[in-house]
């Protein structure tokens, strides 16, 4: 076997307590498992092909030997001296040396990944408590109707006629979405959190250029905000300017008014916010925001906590992405893809992008497309519709359209009401019960809502966030979210979601406890955990000052470090 | 030669009309091990309060404001190759850029090493 010789290398599992060491380096069930090209060569392969058929009958041609057809295909002529047959269309960079893949067995294959596929973590493993990522449950039925072949098996181009359940879906799935958010309309083909939120910053945009007001360039951000917000503004050609939390962890309201003026395009607001806390003074900044000329941008991706309880609409927002893969339940975490449709108020709506669908009177859905949508904008919107143009190639995530509607469908509104109050009422139980263990800095700011925060104060000297989140590997939980949100020194970020049961929080709950109270207590095996994973302290730094990105053979790597 | 602090964390040192800009040992404390530093580009004009370089540590990444207004006279060229040096010597040779001050005044908005030491003591 081919060893990793192209630089750092990731320490190997501590024998712990005098534990013989094994042959393999196998402990039983926890398997070491090497890098694809080091079990596999491109000298091997998991396919016997029959040899091809000779390649040079087009050999000669233009050089007048006449044609090699009318000779016949079983004659073989002379190999031509450099191109074979598939290099000839391709002027000239056709591979000229191996490609340098594993090749392995399809047994081999499907090991490795199984194999590498046990040391990850996952939420159908235990909890996940990443804060602001609602990491709930993925029900079973979503994954059944997903995968029925009508919705399936369908392909994008096909003629609408024959996708009228598909579309169904969509439409049904926009409406429900609108009618969750009291918004105006929806954009569905955004493909992830960040993508919704530049389609919604686009759309402001277009808006404010139709307006003849593009001058407009400031975004403004409370710190309090996620922190794709900033990047999309940014991202979009906007001047991104911080708003200040307050102590209690929310927006300045007075700094933000106090900013606004005939500069300001947006405010993009995350509600709730990163803190854990709703945003009380939303419909206050938005009815400033609105008579300064902006428009509100709402982050709604920790909806999960309001939806069915507040309709985001009702407090001014204009434009809000919703996370599918969040509050919806379909996979992500590398179950993906995820999905970010973007609800828009009626200022925006005419400017939100293609294609879209519509379903008439008669129960046909329309799928409204350039060539279609000035009719549409006729007969719908005053010849008002004015799309910035496309997101995407097609009409977004399909798997995940159909993995949310049934979720929606199988809860119902009272069951999606239900589903944010348990949500609430989970965090604030973690919060409860481990405020008196760390430090909570937000806990007189009233209940919490999806997510419960607190900061490394406290921890014994040297002891940080990190090691605390190091010491949950060993406890068998993925670590919660850290250093994030800014605005809390050392963040630990804890969402439970409405899925998890009393016993499973009260596990977690009493694993956070032991691992703090060692921190705080100066434990020092704390300081070098994980000791029961695959792989002790990965070094960080190092990884991130001489990143290793790439494999690279054994002999490459000689001559590299020479 | 005098050495001014910021309530962000940047120091400057100044010789005449000649800055030199870094971050503070409290900062590089709190930041944890630096992995990756930006710095602006010769002869580009800032103004006091902008962001003029950005740091990245395994925690975060933040930007670096312009303690004073002027012309950027280099960027530190050791720290793209090594940027662990603003943890091992922030206040020396760890730092980011120099400067040529447009405006000697600005540095009396600043803090000298006492009022820093005081201002750090209270965070």
């Amino acid at each position: 076997m081919a060893l990793n010789q192209s630089g750092w290398r990731p320490s190997t599992p501590q024998q712990g307590d005098g534990a013989p060491a094994t042959f393999t380096g196998n402990r039983a069930l926890m398997l070491e498992e090497p890098l694809i090209f080091e079990i596999g060569s491109s000298e091997t392969t998991g396919v016997d092909f029959a040899s091809a058929p000779s390649p040079h009958w087009g050999e000669g041609r233009g050089e007048g030997q006449g044609s090699h057809r009318e000779a016949g295909l079983d004659e073989t002529p002379a190999p031509h001296p450099t191109l074979s047959p598939a290099g000839r269309g391709l002027g000239g960079l056709e591979r000229t040396a191996p490609i340098g893949l594993a090749g392995l067995s399809e047994q081999e294959t499907v090991r490795h990944y199984t194999r590498l596929s046990r040391q990850n973590y996952a939420i159908d493993l235990g909890l996940f408590p990443l804060g602001s990522c609602t990491m709930k449950h993925n029900p079973r039925l979503n994954e059944k109707v997903a995968r029925l072949p009508g919705f399936a098996d369908v392909h994008p181009l096909q003629p609408v006629d024959t996708v009228q359940g598909a579309l169904g879906v969509i439409n049904e799935l926009a409406m429900w979405l609108i009618t969750l958010t009291g918004m105006y309309g929806v954009a569905m083909s955004p493909k992830a959190g960040a993508h919704g939120e530049l389609c919604g910053i686009l759309c402001i945009k277009a808006a404010l250029e139709k307006r003849g007001e593009g001058h407009r360039k400031v975004v403004l951000v409370p710190e309090s905000a996620h922190g794709t917000n900033p990047a999309t503004a940014a991202f979009a050609g906007f001047t991104v300017e911080d708003i200040p939390a307050t102590a209690d962890g929310r927006v300045d309201t007075a700094a933000l008014k106090a900013r606004l003026g005939p500069d300001v395009a947006a405010v993009m607001i995350t509600n709730p916010n990163t803190c854990g806390l709703f945003e009380r003074d939303l419909k206050e900044i938005s009815d400033a925001v609105h008579a300064a000329g902006g428009y509100v941008y709402c982050d709604g991706a920790n909806f999960n906590a309001i939806v069915g309880r507040v309709r985001p609409g009702d407090l001014g927002v204009d434009a809000m992405h919703i996370n599918l893969h969040k509050t919806f339940s379909t996979p992500h975490g590398g179950g993906g893809p995820g999905s970010g449709p973007v609800v828009l108020s009626k200022a925006l709506a005419p400017f939100g992008p293609l294609p879209f669908t519509a379903r008439t009177a008669d129960g046909y859905v329309h799928l409204i497309e350039e060539e279609r949508a000035e009719e549409f904008s006729n007969e719908h919107f005053d010849g008002k519709l004015d799309s910035f143009g496309r997101m995407t190639a097609f009409h977004g995530q399909m798997g995940m359209f159909t993995r949310a509607l049934a979720y929606i469908l199988s809860h119902g509104a009272d069951g999606l009401r239900q589903v944010a109050e348990d949500a609430v009422l989970n965090a604030n139980y973690v919060l409860r019960s481990l405020e008196d263990t760390l430090d909570a800095p937000f806990a007189a700011s009233g209940p919490c809502m999806h997510e419960a925060i607190f900061s490394d104060r406290g921890l014994a000297d040297g002891f940080s966030t990190i090691d605390v989140a190091k010491g949950l590997i060993d406890e068998g939980f993925h670590p919660m979210t850290m250093y994030f949100p800014l605005v809390v020194h050392g963040a630990m970020l804890v969402e439970p979601t409405e899925t998890e049961s009393k016993a499973a929080l009260d596990q977690f709950i009493g694993a956070l406890r032991s691992v703090a109270q060692r921190a705080k207590a100066g434990d020092m095996a704390l300081k070098t955990a994980p000791h029961f994973a695959p792989r002790a302290r990965l070094d960080e730094t190092l990884a991130a000052r001489k990143p290793v990105l790439r494999w690279k053979p054994p002999v490459a790597a000689a001559e590299a470090a020479e | 030669m005098s050495r001014y602090f910021t309530e962000d964390h940047e120091w400057i040192d100044v010789d005449g009309d000649i800055g030199t800009v870094g971050i503070s040992d409290y900062a590089q404390g709190q930041l944890g091990d630096i992995v990756f530093v930006e710095v602006p580009d010769d002869g580009r004009q800032i103004a006091k309060g902008d962001e003029a370089a950005v740091v990245e540590s395994v925690k975060a990444a933040s930007d670096v404001y312009a303690p004073v207004s002027g012309i950027v006279l280099e960027g530190n060229p050791a720290l793209v190759d090594d940027p662990s040096l603003v943890n091992s010597d922030p206040e020396g040779e760890g730092w980011f850029f120099k400067i040529t001050l447009s405006d000697t005044a600005e540095l009396d908005e600043l803090m000298d090493e006492t009022a820093y030491a005081a201002f750090v003591a209270k965070l």
